[in-house]
Parts: C-alpha cells; sequence; structure tokens
C-alpha cells in the first residue's frame, strides 16, 4: 500500500473523530488538504473571511454537537488571541486549530518572519496545548491523541504544520 | 422581506424602540426551543434580563462575555450543528460593523435556519456613548442586502418586528431583522460564569443531558 501523505492522514483521523466542519482562511501550503476536504462530502469545508469568524463558527458548531477544526496559516493566527481568551478558553470550548507555519526554514516574507514569533508565546501563555507536527509518521498519533485529549480536557489544541511536513512555501529565486 | 407591512426603505424610516421591550416581544414569539446567541454588551444584558421567568432562566440562550463581533459566527455554528433548530443571533450595531464579512458568510451558506436581529443605536454606548458609524450613514441592513442577504429589513414598529420574527420563525431564511433602539440602560447584568453559560447552553440544546 503507497504510504499516505500527510494531508491524507489528516483527513482520515479528523473522520475517526467525527470532525466534519472545516471553517478555513485559505493557504496555499493547505491547499491539499483543503481540496481533499471539499471534495469529501462528509465534510462541510468552506472559506470566511476572517480566521475569527472561524473560530466562532467552530465554537457554536461545538455546543450545537458538532465537531469542526479551523484552518489558517500563522498570520492569521496573530489575530485570534483575543478570541482564544475571551471565548475558547474560558468557556471551555475544545476548539481545535492546524495552522500552516510560515516565517522559518526558508521564509522570504520579513512581515511573515515577524509575525510568526508571536505564535507560540499566545499559545504557551494561553495554556494551549499546541504540537509542532515535522515528521510524517508523527502526524497520525499526534493528530489522534490530541483530538482526543481535547474532547476529554475541554480545552482547544492547536497543530502547527511544520515545513519539515509541508515542504512550506520557497522563495522562487 | 415583501408583505411586511409599514416597511420602511433605510434606518432614518424606522421608529427607534427600546432594547428591553423589543427583546421581551421576540422571546415571547419563540416557542421550539430556538437558540439565541446574545453578543456583548446591553443587547446581552437585556437579553439576561428578558429570559427571567418564575421557573429560571430560558436555557437556549448563550452569552459571550467577550469577543466582539462573534454572535453571528457562533449563531451560524448552531445552525449547522442542529439545521432544525431555529437560531437566532441577537447582535448590536458596533458588534456587527467589527464582523461584516460574516453577514457574506451566511448568505453564501444560505442558511436556511438562521436569523439575524440587529439592536441599532448609533452608538458604543457601554464605554460612554460614543458613535458608531450607524449614526454616520453606514445603514446594516443596506449592507446585508448588498451582501447577498436578500430577506433584511428594518423594523418599522413594535408590531412590524414581532410579524417579521413570526415570519422569519415560519419560513426559510436566513433573515436580518434591523431594529432602531434607544439609549436606555439595561434591565439587569449577565452573570459572569462562562462555563455554566456554556454548560446550561448545550443542555438546553439536548447536547448534554
Amino acid at each position: 500500500m503507497a504510504e499516505r501523505a500527510w494531508y491524507e492522514i489528516v483527513r482520515d483521523v479528523l473522520k475517526q473523530h467525527n470532525v466534519s466542519l472545516i471553517p478555513y482562511v485559505p493557504d496555499n501550503v493547505l491547499r491539499p488538504l483543503i481540496e481533499l476536504l471539499e471534495s469529501d462530502p462528509f465534510f462541510t469545508a468552506f472559506s470566511v473571511p476572517r480566521e475569527e469568524e472561524a473560530l466562532g463558527i467552530a465554537a457554536g458548531a461545538w455546543m450545537g454537537g458538532r465537531r469542526s477544526i479551523v484552518l489558517m496559516q500563522t498570520s492569521g493566527f496573530a489575530t485570534l488571541a483575543n478570541q482564544l481568551a475571551s471565548l475558547s478558553v474560558p468557556f471551555q470550548i475544545p476548539t481545535m486549530m492546524i495552522v500552516s507555519e510560515r516565517g522559518t526554514l526558508g521564509e522570504f516574507n520579513i512581515g511573515q518572519m515577524l509575525v510568526a514569533r508571536t505564535m507560540r508565546p499566545v499559545l504557551d501563555c494561553l495554556a494551549i496545548e499546541n504540537h509542532t507536527v515535522t515528521r510524517l509518521d508523527e502526524v497520525e498519533f499526534i493528530f489522534d491523541r490530541s483530538i482526543r485529549q481535547a474532547v476529554a480536557t475541554l480545552g482547544p489544541v492547536c497543530f502547527i504544520l511544520s515545513p519539515l511536513l509541508t515542504g512550506g512555501k520557497v522563495f522562487a529565486a | 422581506m415583501t408583505n411586511i407591512s409599514n416597511q420602511p426603505v433605510g434606518r432614518e424610516q424606522a421608529k427607534t424602540m427600546n432594547r428591553y421591550d423589543i427583546t421581551k416581544r421576540m422571546l415571547t414569539h419563540l416557542h421550539n426551543d430556538e437558540a439565541v446567541i446574545g453578543g456583548i454588551g446591553y443587547s446581552n444584558f437585556d437579553l439576561w434580563a428578558a429570559s427571567a421567568n418564575p421557573n429560571g432562566r430560558r436555557q437556549q440562550n448563550f452569552y459571550m462575555l467577550g469577543s466582539m463581533g462573534l454572535a453571528v459566527p457562533i449563531a451560524l455554528g448552531v445552525a449547522l450543528a442542529q439545521p432544525q433548530r431555529r437560531t437566532i443571533a441577537l447582535e448590536g450595531d458596533g458588534s456587527i460593523l467589527m464582523q461584516l464579512g460574516a453577514l457574506g458568510t451566511v448568505a453564501a451558506r444560505a442558511q436556511k435556519n438562521l436569523i439575524v436581529v440587529i439592536l441599532d443605536n448609533g452608538a458604543y454606548q457601554i464605554t460612554g456613548g460614543q458613535k458608531t458609524l450607524t449614526d454616520q450613514g453606514v445603514d446594516i441592513v443596506a449592507v446585508a442586502q448588498a451582501s447577498g442577504l436578500t430577506q433584511s429589513a428594518w423594523a418599522a414598529d413594535e408590531s412590524a418586528f414581532e410579524e417579521m420574527i413570526d415570519r422569519a420563525l415560519k419560513e426559510d431564511g436566513p433573515w436580518l431583522i434591523g431594529c432602531r433602539i434607544d439609549n436606555s440602560k439595561p434591565v439587569d447584568t449577565t452573570e459572569r460564569d462562562p462555563s455554566r453559560i456554556r454548560d446550561q447552553f448545550m443542555r438546553g440544546l439536548g447536547v448534554k443531558k
């Protein structure tokens, strides 16, 4: 059997855990995952104008009994500190996030490089579980265990997809 | 929104009503455990106040404590999770101005079971009454229509509002109803206990037993 790509593994784990609602703000690195989810009738995947809107939709869906994960890139995560601090964490809503990591390992945009530095401190100071996924052979374990943990502990979780896993986005030099 | 009596063309023609009274009227028209999402500030406080009754407080309400602007997205999430349940977002003008894109998202999803009620007093009242953009020419109903929410209208007065809510509860949405309101103080203050609010809401929606 051919080895599954990272985005196929993510799709399969989301399905196993009944995570079916996928509001996202587009990202080039996430494109294969987005295309996979949009073409699969199990998922309802659609783009929204802002990441905080996606977080709100996911929060409402959770309270209504439907599991959701939000997709975004690093700069988008930087818009979420207030919503995580005033909605997800205090209300004990297990907001699940996939962030494609920009700003490192070959970044060409200084703005992306700087805003990326804000991501882990925000996650850590809100005590939000987060994992940087770098290896294909760890994708399934990290996603499976962390989704279980988020649901069991009612705490948000953030999956940071490193360029080591995805290839990232490189400067066409 | 056709066939609504005395429908004003714009914000200026709509009667200025009372926030608590309008909220109370809205709640009296709910019959089937509809979900109501209260945005922040005084629209939230008056939803809390209007939901008190001798048997306790209405369980199917969610009260935000921050995350300004997210009442419509949260309501959309509830509506997507429970397509058989009518869901209402109760949002202020200052709040919706922060998240106008959400109106386009609701329109693009064509979410049949979603109703947005905008309480518009043209002011950031809780922070001292500074003017919002709706007091300077922005018409939220017109913005909603231009965002694709074709079933959007101003409530001419209280009885028109009740007529519109009744219709929105019966017929497919999404709907947006604009209410001009005054600057009265809210009747009560929402209890700031987020985990309890979330737990009660989920029980009210039948997600937790």
